[in-house]
């Protein structure tokens, strides 16, 4: 009939959009368009260094990751670099995760809630955003005089970069796993307590396996974050040019001059022959697959420890 | 929801339905048991503010005693002082004692921890651990040192608190997987493993269906026979159906609250000697 159909037109129409929603889709398009510049600049960031690295690794292949700094590009490898990286992430790893993850169960399980620790979780907040630079400057006056005090080398190795590095991203992992804490129902804890649990036991049996991922993923956070860092440990002691330690024992390598890759990086930019840009770009890539290799390692465990309950 | 009719007879609000035994006498005379749990003198403070006030009660043993009263006059302060859960926030203090078994539980000498395992607790929402079904009754015993083989404590916990059958061919699944009356009667099993005394409910069955809420009123009553119950709850038809004796709390104008009239359950509600218990029992506020 005629009058249903115009009735049914007019619902039609009044469930219609009134009006385009122009802001919208200009804000959706303006979104994608910050995506895609990401994006665009790491890709051809990549590309980039990709294209100049290539033609080392075909000629030199394996060749570039064993042999030592040297100052002819011909022979110049990332070997000593990669050990620095490999061990620094090691030492880092096991000072700021135990420590990190113990100093956040403090705040935020068992520390009363008075201005004290309140003026501690921001003091920790503001060092968080303190330049690494300044870090390398209290690794030098701190780390570097004691164990070269201690007779250890000058100072300048390993073990003083491992305790830099370490107060440099202790902040985070301290964050990052009161975070996950802070995740944790509640209810969880009332449970715990009323079934007769100390705070011991409802931190060790119920709080860090339900914050673990959290606190997994924090500390590869700030453990990428210690890797790919530079003007610290060039102020704290890191070589630039080139040093041999070839036959150097476990002790010696600790306790000796040493470098990381992304130093090596710095330092090969810096030369003027040309062979070298080649280098250093072969320098990067491996040092994006070392941070890859070790966020795929987190993602791995996060992924063990994460159960859908 | 069925009223056994036969058995039941009407009270000062007729919607209200109290347990008689074959004679015709309410049951669940009380006075016969000694107290489990006393309160003497014992007020609350949260801070400065005072939320429960000259509070004298005795809770005897293996009976079910229900605290009544309006919103926000201290019920559940009043259930969580008994097994020191309020220590848990900071600023609480107390004054008075809560007696249990003649010792006083706020002593210097009192390690609320060991409070804890002699009185257990089920919380108003069902709330398992993130574990498996059996780790969740297990803990409890695994946290006071049991070691080896806890089937058989879990299988008659589980029993206990008639979950057994729904469970014993998924045991080593989520807590989460079970619907909210299953996760309630869970948190019972867990709370008895620890082999308490004393269980205190804080409204458990308000988030729970009407059936599951029978069904966990049942269970109170098959664990009287070994524990002593105490249960807050809003619901009053709840508290004249399911328990034995009752304290009915109200705020006073200073917004503390105080005991207005306690007895056994029968009585409070057919014959209460206080008008205000009266009200409130007749649903003329709350």
């Amino acid at each position: 009939m005629a009058t249903s159909s115009v009735a049914a037109a007019t619902v039609r129409g009044s469930l219609r959009a009134q009006s385009r929603d122009w802001a919208g889709t200009i804000l959706q398009v303006l979104l994608v368009l910050a995506l895609l510049f990401s994006l665009a600049t790491l890709l051809v960031l990549v590309y980039d260094q990709l294209t100049k690295a290539l033609p080392v690794f075909g000629e030199r292949g394996v060749d570039f990751l064993t042999s030592g700094l040297s100052s002819n590009p011909a022979k110049a490898g990332v070997l000593q670099g990669v050990i620095g990286t490999a061990i620094l992430a090691l030492l880092v790893t096991l000072l700021a995760f135990p420590l990190g993850v113990a100093t956040a169960v403090y705040l935020e399980e068992y520390a009363p809630d008075n201005r004290f620790t309140r003026l501690l979780v921001l003091n920790i907040r503001n060092l968080a955003g303190v330049p690494s630079v300044v870090f390398g400057l209290l690794g030098l006056s701190v780390f570097v005089a004691a164990l070269s005090a201690a007779g250890v080398g000058n100072g300048r190795n390993l073990v003083s970069a491992a305790f830099t590095l370490t107060v440099l991203v202790l902040p985070i992992v301290i964050i990052t796993t009161s975070e996950a804490l802070r995740a944790v129902p509640g209810t969880i804890r009332e449970a715990g307590f009323g079934i007769g649990a100390s705070r011991w036991q409802v931190v060790r049996k119920l709080l860090l396996p339900a914050a673990a991922p959290g606190i997994l993923t924090g500390t590869v956070l700030a453990l990428s974050r210690a890797l790919g860092e530079t003007a610290p440990l060039i102020v704290a002691g890191a070589v630039l040019g080139s040093f041999s330690n070839t036959g150097a024992s476990a002790a010696e390598t600790l306790s000796g001059p040493y470098t990381v890759l992304p130093v090596i990086v710095y330092d090969w930019a810096r030369k003027p022959q040309e062979e070298f840009r080649a280098l250093t770009a072969a320098a990067i890539i491996v040092l994006l697959v070392v941070t890859l290799a070790a966020n795929a390692v987190a993602v791995l465990l996060r992924n063990r420890f994460e159960r859908t309950w | 929801m069925t009223i056994d009719t036969e058995r039941s007879v009407e009270t000062a609000s007729p919607a209200i339905a109290i347990r008689v035994d074959e004679a015709g006498r309410p049951s669940g005379h009380d006075d016969t048991t000694t107290p489990a749990v006393e309160f003497r003198d014992f007020h609350f403070y949260y801070g400065k503010f005072r939320a429960v006030k000259e509070i004298n009660a005795s809770l005897r043993r293996n009976r079910i005693t229900a605290i009544i009263g309006p919103s926000g006059c201290g019920k559940s302060t009043l259930l969580r002082s008994v097994n020191r859960m309020n220590d848990l926030i900071e600023g609480t203090r107390v004054e008075g004692r809560v007696e249990f078994h003649g010792e006083n539980l706020y002593e210097d000498y009192v390690d609320a921890v060991e409070v804890r395992r002699r009185i257990g607790m089920v919380f108003q929402k069902a709330n398992p651990f993130p574990k498996s079904i059996y780790d969740n009754v297990a803990f409890g015993p695994r946290v006071n040192g049991a070691r080896g083989n806890l089937d058989d404590l879990v299988e008659s916990c589980l029993r206990r608190a008639a979950l057994w059958n729904d469970v014993k061919d998924k045991l080593k699944q989520s807590a989460y997987t079970l619907s909210g009356g299953q996760q309630q009667r869970l948190c019972i099993a867990r709370a008895i493993a620890t082999q308490p005394e004393v269980i205190l409910m804080d409204e458990p069955c308000s988030a729970l269906d009407p059936r599951a809420t029978l069904q966990i009123e049942e269970l109170m009553r098959e664990l009287q026979e070994e524990y002593t119950i105490i249960i807050v709850t809003h619901n009053m038809q709840q508290a004249a159906r399911a328990s034995d004796y009752t304290v009915f709390l109200n705020m006073a104008d200073d917004r503390a609250g105080y005991v207005v009239e306690q007895g056994p359950t029968a009585q409070l509600f057919t014959n209460p000697t206080n008008q205000m218990t009266e009200d409130y029992v007749s649903g003329r506020f709350g």
